[in-house]
Formats: C-alpha cells, sequence, structure tokens
C-alpha cells in the first residue's frame, strides 16, 4: 500500500474515533442521538426551549471549522471542480432528502447503525449506493 | 434548577460540535474531492474515508451498549431515543435522494456546516441550497404529511 493511503486511513479512522466519541457524549449528557440533519432543522421549526442546544451544536461545529481553517486551511479547499448549479442542486437534494429520510450520515451511518437499527441500515445502505452511482456517473460524465 | 439543567445542556452541546467538527476535519470529510473520490468508483477510487465510519460505529456501539443501562442522561429527565422501527417509502426515497445530492456536491450537512467556518462562497451556496431543500419538505409536509 502507497504512504498517501495509509496516513489518508490513519485519519479517518482517528477521526472517526473523535466522531464516535463525541457521538457518545451526546447520548450520555443530553440524551440526544448526534444526527446532524435532524438537529439542524430542528432549529427550522423553532420548538421553545428545544432551540437553544441545537443552535449551541451547530456554532460548535462551525467554530472547530474556523480554528481548524485558521490552523490546516488546506483541509478545506473544495478542489471538487463542481461548478455552482451542481452545488445547488446537491445541497437542494440533501436537504430535502435527510429530512423526508430522518436522517444523514451522522444520524443512520454513526448513531443509528451504533445502535442496530434496522432502519437506520436500510438508509445507510439506500444513500451509500445512490452516492456511490451519483458520483461515478458524475464524474464519468461531467 | 430546570434552567440550570438547560444551560448545561446547551453547553455540552457545544462541546460536543466542537469535537465532532474536529473529527470531521481530520477525518478529510470536509474536502468535497476526498468524498467524491471516496463515492466514485469507476476512478481510481479512494477507500480511506470508510474507515471513518469503520472506526466511528465500534466505539458508540460500545458506548450505547453501557449508556443504555443508566436510567436518565446526566443533563436531562428523560432519553430522545428515535422510537420507529418500519422501514417507510419516505425513509428509502429520501435516503436515495440525499445520496445523489452528497455524490453530486461531496457535502453532507456536518462537514459543509465545519466548512462553513473556513467562508468560502461554495460551502455558503451549499447551506443556502440545504436549507432550502429542508424547508420545502416542511412546506410539502404541511400539505401531504409524510408518513416518514
Amino acid at each position: 500500500m502507497n504512504e498517501l493511503l495509509v496516513a489518508s486511513i490513519i485519519h479517518a479512522v482517528v477521526g472517526g474515533i473523535l466522531i464516535g466519541i463525541a457521538s457518545s457524549l451526546m447520548l450520555v449528557f443530553n440524551g440526544r442521538v448526534t444526527g446532524i440533519a435532524g438537529i439542524y432543522n430542528g432549529i427550522l421549526s423553532f420548538v421553545k426551549k428545544d432551540t437553544a442546544w441545537r443552535v449551541a451544536f451547530v456554532l460548535g461545529l462551525v467554530t472547530s471549522g474556523i480554528i481548524g481553517f485558521r490552523l490546516f486551511p488546506e483541509l478545506f479547499i473544495n478542489q471538487s471542480g463542481r461548478s455552482l448549479v451542481a452545488i445547488v442542486v446537491a445541497g437542494l437534494l440533501v436537504g430535502f432528502g435527510t429530512v423526508l429520510g430522518s436522517g444523514c450520515t451522522s444520524g443512520h451511518g454513526v448513531c443509528g447503525i451504533a445502535r442496530l437499527s434496522i432502519r437506520s441500515l436500510v438508509a445507510t445502505l439506500a444513500f451509500m449506493a445512490s452516492g456511490f452511482l451519483a458520483a461515478s456517473i458524475f464524474e464519468y460524465y461531467f | 434548577m430546570e434552567l440550570k439543567k438547560y444551560l448545561y445542556q446547551v453547553i455540552s452541546a457545544f462541546i460536543v460540535g466542537l469535537i465532532f467538527g474536529v473529527g470531521l476535519i481530520i477525518s478529510g470529510m470536509t474536502q468535497p474531492q476526498k468524498v467524491i473520490g471516496f463515492l466514485d468508483l469507476l476512478g481510481s477510487w479512494d477507500p480511506s474515508l470508510m474507515f471513518v465510519m469503520l472506526a466511528a460505529i465500534p466505539v458508540h456501539f460500545i458506548s450505547y451498549r453501557l449508556i443504555a443501562k443508566m436510567p436518565s442522561p446526566i443533563l436531562d429527565w428523560k432519553w430522545h431515543y428515535p422510537t420507529k422501527k418500519e422501514i417507510t417509502k419516505p425513509l428509502v426515497i429520501g435516503s436515495i435522494l440525499f445520496g445523489f445530492g452528497w455524490g453530486v456536491g461531496g457535502y453532507c450537512p456536518g462537514p459543509a456546516l465545519v466548512a462553513l467556518g473556513s467562508g468560502a462562497l461554495n460551502v455558503i451556496v451549499f447551506l443556502i441550497s440545504m436549507t432550502i431543500g429542508m424547508w420545502f419538505f416542511g412546506f410539502l409536509n404541511k400539505r401531504i404529511k409524510f408518513n416518514r
């Protein structure tokens, strides 16, 4: 295996462990599942006493990005070459799809599967399959 | 006392967001070209991002087993687990649509919110569209009432 791939895998494992720890802390302290699409979407519906912690969580994510970007800007550069039109379409699909499908990579893919939820397993298989399909088609034709 | 608990929940959520965000940055999820390199099976496939889930799931699997034995979470009176069990059409169709958007843009919601910290235009555009997509669902759901 080449060294770059090994380094990438080590980064992925370390990052994944942190994601697992963060989800565990959310459960043990707040009693909640760390589904990011759901947490963010909950802000839009403005339920009293249920908004502040959601905003705080999202601010935590953004703050990690502000600090991370200062230290390692290269980890944030978008070199995918996707046009803004593609990004708009992607955003609409991700927003609509995650709410209709009750979750995203974090809620279904990590928290749900870790709790052995069949619903989350099905959802994860579905979005992984269509993700593979969409990226492969897009890269091949555009 | 009640207000104090809510305040602690807010602080805890912020710290969880920070740690989760650092995890996403280290893992490479905030680089759309890396995500697309993982999802594009026809190119020179980069399998590394598979290990994000493969590492996160066992950590949370073990912690969940331990946490589930507690009578209540530390900062709340009750658990907020999702309760739905059936496999519904909206679950599958929504997930397929999400996956498509993920493969096209290279961003899922978490990494996009983290990458907002870079102030890049494409992330802002993605997040505005994502929010419109969610809002549009809410609009439709008031009329159709999806059985999610």
